[in-house]
């Protein structure tokens, strides 16, 4: 579980989050949804340290993430995996090398035990015998899927990922979307996820949290989504004739 | 300024903490060691043999007074060498090489978020990326500066050959004549210093990359001017210190 309390981040005069609150639950897929700019990713990146919030404070269970210096922030980072928005890979290393990154760093596992890791994390995710392959060569669905085998190779206790949707056609946005909810239940994970597609919106999110100018406008699951008065969140998801449309049949 | 200064220092600070596994991390000296020692071989050796070869004719026209002895060429063509064209000139080529290189590889890795990525794992970002360099910087540009010694007091003996500015007998003599060990001392401590300059200060324009493919170019040409600049300014400072 991570609690998040009271967060805000100033960049200059700019006030990008303004006290936002929440509980993400382990086992579920955490949305934090909004439009271009409302937030999303900086809250994404306060929660995993990649920025300092200018306020507030972040729990990994009952731990202040906030309050930790580097070092002691390492035995909960590596409990972490997060795919990013473009998968980040490491460009001089194969796909099997930066499956096996973090394993090198963090374990004392012997090169056999590493390497049937990083081939059970892609068969997991269905790049077999692409080991050899370096991230120029993969499709952009490809990088994410490698992107999400070296974020579950150390067995993470929470999954963050940033737009994973983005750049994807949408068969393989589901396909993604798809992937990383088995791998929630699967490894009891709190997965946190951070989108503005409504696919993954309406297919994956347990718990919504809806951001609008840097605020949390409302909470709930996908089922209550559809049936909500809130004006600016229908504004954002019922924006095209598509959702409309599908909104009026259900 | 000051607080670039003030960056750079605490980044050089985080640069050394204790590795995560000393293994993956000499792994990368390796492999930096051998793109800036034998990545930058070549072109050293190219630039080396020609400037030794112009530096003798050069001072063999100077001092064409029959009141000199023509040995003299060869004196002032080593220590030329030694103190000043191997070190610094070098290291303002290695400065463009290896510099660039080293900013626009760190910013590129800052740009696409892989930067994020090592620090989400719990990795040392700027141990893992910056140290590695600096290691490799400050031992492969004394060799570097070595080779480039050797073929440049070889390029002088080739021009005395080919051109006849003095005789190949006369060079010699001079090469070997009031030899000062101290030159080398200092030639090497430049070289020491120049590869920590390039390496740190081009790291250093690259891991604070913001932006996209412009910005990364941009670090680059940053780094390869400010370490030029502090590699010129150290030259003056170990040369008036030492001599």
């Amino acid at each position: 579980m991570i609690d998040i309390k009271d967060i805000y981040k100033t960049f200059g005069d700019n006030d990008v989050l303004k006290g936002i609150s929440a509980t993400f639950q382990t086992g579920k897929n955490n949305l934090i949804i909004g439009g271009s700019g409302s937030g999303k990713t900086t809250l994404l990146k306060c929660i995993v340290g990649l920025h300092d919030p200018t306020k507030g404070e972040v729990f990994f269970e009952q731990d202040n993430f906030t309050q930790m210096d580097f070092t002691q922030r390492v035995p909960i980072r590596t409990q972490i995996g997060m795919l990013f928005q473009n998968s980040a890979l490491f460009d001089s290393m194969t796909v099997e090398e930066n499956i096996m990154f973090p394993l090198n760093l963090f374990t004392d596992q012997t090169k056999a035990e590493k390497l049937d890791r990083a081939n059970f994390c892609l068969e997991r995710v269905n790049l077999k015998d692409k080991n050899k392959l370096y991230p120029s060569e993969l499709s952009g669905g490809m990088k994410k899927r490698v992107g999400i085998a070296r974020a579950i190779s150390m067995q993470p206790k929470y999954l963050f990922v940033d737009e994973p949707n983005s750049g994807l056609d949408p068969k393989t946005s589901i396909l993604i979307d798809e992937l990383i909810a088995e791998l929630t239940v699967e490894y009891n994970m709190t997965t946190v996820i951070v989108t503005h597609d409504m696919n993954s919106v309406m297919g994956i999110g347990d718990h919504i949290i809806f951001l609008h100018q840097g605020k949390k406008n409302w909470e709930g699951s996908n089922k209550e989504i559809a049936h909500t008065d809130n004006q600016e969140l229908n504004d954002f998801v019922f924006a095209s004739k598509f959702m409309q449309a599908a909104k009026e049949k259900l | 300024m000051f607080q670039s200064l003030g960056r750079y220092i605490l980044l050089l600070q985080l640069s050394f903490r204790k590795p995560e596994k000393f293994s993956v991390y000499w792994r990368e000296v390796m492999v930096e060691m051998v793109s800036v020692g034998i990545g930058s071989l070549g072109i050293i050796s190219i630039i080396s043999l020609f400037i030794g070869a112009a530096t003798t004719i050069q001072v063999a026209f100077q001092l064409s007074s029959p009141l000199v002895p023509r040995s003299i060429a060869g004196s002032i063509s080593r220590d030329s060498n030694i103190l000043e064209f191997s070190p610094t000139i070098s290291s303002l080529v290695l400065a463009g090489r290896v510099g660039s290189s080293f900013a626009s590889q760190i910013g590129t890795m800052r740009v696409t978020e892989q930067i994020d990525a090592l620090e989400i794992m719990g990795v040392n970002a700027p141990g893992y990326l910056i140290s590695p360099k600096i290691i490799a910087g400050i031992t492969m540009v004394p060799m570097l500066v070595i080779i480039s010694i050797m073929l440049g007091i070889t390029g002088g003996y080739i021009a005395c050959f080919v051109t006849g500015a003095i005789s190949p007998a006369d060079y010699i003599m001079g090469v070997n004549d009031g030899f000062d060990g101290l030159t080398i001392r200092v030639a090497l401590v430049k070289a020491t210093v120049f590869g920590f300059l390039i390496a740190s200060i081009c790291s250093y324009q690259g891991f604070y990359t913001s932006g996209g493919a412009l910005e990364v170019g941009q670090s680059a040409t940053k780094g390869v001017v400010f370490s030029c600049v502090w590699i010129l300014f150290a030259d003056l400072m170990i040369t008036s210190l030492m001599l």
